[in-house]
């Protein structure tokens, strides 16, 4: 089954000037930026919801790149936004560049989530900075006239990230471990998932996105989801960061990092 | 501008940098940062007789200065590169080499068989030194009698350039890099990765599905450049010099060092720039120390 998309797109390597640094509190920092060479428009990139970026961590803070989704691409400005957690050496340099400096990044990568199959009643899942590339396929729902739920967990209330973003493209519901916004539990308790929904796309921690695929799949409903294997080259080159799917190891990178539940594994 | 091309048996490259094997995809991956006809040539991943699906996830974790994998030679076969990716890749006036792998000696010498019917296939590299499969690979590599053993075997097999790609796992790789050369090989590559491991102290569980992968990148660099200068006083053949090159100073270490041409590997994953970089650095540096051929360098250590 080929529900994803193929990156046929062209990559580019290009230095971006960080113009805004937003903290988003917990560890989490938005970062805007735009090319360096101002005669780059991130318009022409062809950058589609879902795809992700290689950051050159600064001052070589770690050996390799990090992957970060595409949190949303502001044409009008001609602004990346790159939502970033404090996850480990290369994230933490990443997030701690100053408004001004220069981030050398790869874009667009990957495949990102396939909005034909969407339907009129998608349903958007995230979970902590895996929110991240859900607000910019909510603006291109919206764009296409679809109205898009937004269903986004948390631990806690500081901890929901974009929520006023989120808001202006679609209804949003929310889960938090301790309740302190929303309905208590997680994404997968939350009542709005007794509507009925056409498609699900989920991205954040790996077993809440497992537990969302077991829904979906139970229900019968269209849903993908987006993985964060560990990474090298970020192209499809290295083969480091594999998924067992129908169809054999799979590069999250290249192939990937939205699959369809049914080409994954997570239930045999 | 300096005379950059070199010979590798009868291999002519039009400069002496290439890419190592399961660093570069089949070449194409980098068509979008680079002009791939600008590369000495290009050495496309590990191919083996049958299609191989590597192993299991996680295959890699970032170490200081490097990287551990243990992708494990997946590939889809060598009948698959034939009628797939060798006809894309005849496009480019690079020269293409296949790095091939095997987990017995009729494996090798029949993949060889098969690309030497190639015709833009002029050269194999043959990998004896993969850490990360279980039969085959590197096992072949350790033993001068099992390194003698593949190379005479696909000598047989292949009328055209033949490079073994030798492990640092051993005790003394010049042992084994004489033993190729008495079998007939054209050249020698080294060195593939450094066997390594890596444990998650909190988890307390190796960060590698396998527990032990290949150790690649900078931090290999010093150990690589020792390698080639002490195989270059043991043999005749040329010598292909890789191991954590990142520039192209990094480069001409090898070259002083005793290497003919030179692999980049994982410096392509930070900058899949850096080939080229390389190429306009040897340039440059052959004009800075007014060397009109880059053949005088190779070696002079």
């Amino acid at each position: 089954m080929e529900t994803t998309r193929d990156n046929g797109g062209h990559n580019y390597m290009a230095d971006f000037l960080i113009t805004e640094s937003i903290s988003a509190g917990n560890g989490v920092v938005l970062l805007k930026m735009t090319p360096a060479d101002s005669n780059m428009q991130l318009s022409e990139m062809n950058i589609c919801p879902g795809q992700f970026v290689q950051v050159q961590t600064p001052d070589n803070a770690t050996f390799l790149r990090r992957p970060i989704s595409i949190c949303y691409v502001d044409n009008s400005t001609n602004q990346l936004w790159l939502l970033v957690r404090d996850a480990g050496n290369g994230s933490r340099a990443i997030m701690h560049a100053p408004v001004n400096s220069v981030l050398n990044i790869i874009l667009p990568l990957g495949n990102g989530f396939g909005m034909e199959n969407c339907g009129s009643t998608p349903l958007l899942i995230g979970g902590g900075v895996g929110t991240a590339p859900l607000l910019m396929l909510g603006a291109k729902l919206k764009e296409k006239g679809i109205q898009p739920t937004f269903l986004i967990g948390a631990r806690t209330r500081d901890a929901i990230l974009l929520e006023e973003e989120l808001k202006a493209c679609g209804e949003i519901c929310i889960s938090t471990d301790d309740g302190s916004y929303g309905e208590q539990g997680v994404v997968t308790q939350n009542s709005v998932l007794s509507r009925q929904f056409t498609s699900i796309y989920c991205c954040g921690p790996l077993p809440m996105m497992k537990a969302v695929a077991k829904i979906a799949a139970d229900k019968n409903i269209y849903c993908e989801v987006s993985l964060e294997n560990v990474m090298g080259c970020g192209i499809g080159a290295c083969l480091c960061c594999v998924e067992k799917t129908v169809d054999g190891n799979l590069c999250v990178c290249k192939d990937g990092p939205v699959f369809n539940i049914n080409q994954l594994l997570w239930h045999n | 501008m300096a005379q950059l091309g070199v010979k590798i048996g009868n291999l002519k490259l039009s400069n002496p940098v290439l890419t190592a094997s399961g660093t570069f995809g089949y070449g194409e991956e980098f068509s979008d940062f680079i002009d791939l006809n600008r590369l000495g040539g290009f050495i496309v991943k590990g191919t083996t007789l049958e299609p191989r699906q590597g192993n299991d996830y996680p295959r890699m974790v970032e170490t200081p200065s490097g990287m551990l994998n243990a992708v494990g030679l997946q590939n889809k076969g060598v009948d698959y590169f034939i009628e797939n990716i060798y006809p894309r890749l005849t496009k480019y006036s690079s020269e293409i080499i296949v790095n091939i792998s095997g987990s017995s000696i009729d494996d090798y010498a029949a993949v060889a068989s098969k690309l030497n019917a190639l015709p833009r296939i002029n050269a194999i590299e043959v990998n004896i030194s993969c850490p990360n499969v279980k039969t085959g690979g590197m096992a072949f590599g350790t033993t001068t009698a099992g390194a003698v053993s593949v190379t005479k075997a696909v000598r047989d097999a292949f009328d055209k350039t033949v490079i073994v790609k030798l492990s640092p796992n051993v005790t003394d790789i010049t042992e084994i890099a004489r033993a190729v050369e008495s079998e007939g090989a054209d050249a020698v590559s080294l060195i593939n990765t450094l066997m390594g491991m890596a444990i998650d102290v909190e988890r307390q569980r190796p960060y590698l599905s396998t527990y032990t992968g290949g150790l690649s990148g900078a931090a290999v660099r010093p150990v690589a450049v020792r390698m080639v200068w002490q195989v270059h006083k043991a043999v005749k053949i040329p010598i292909v010099g890789l191991g954590g090159i990142m520039s192209g100073r990094d480069a001409l270490e090898f070259i002083l060092a005793g290497a003919t041409a030179i692999e980049v590997g994982t410096a392509n994953f930070i900058n899949p720039r850096t080939t080229v970089e390389i190429v306009d650095y040897i340039n440059d540096y052959c004009a800075r120390h007014g060397v009109d051929d880059i053949n005088q360098l190779i070696g002079i250590i």
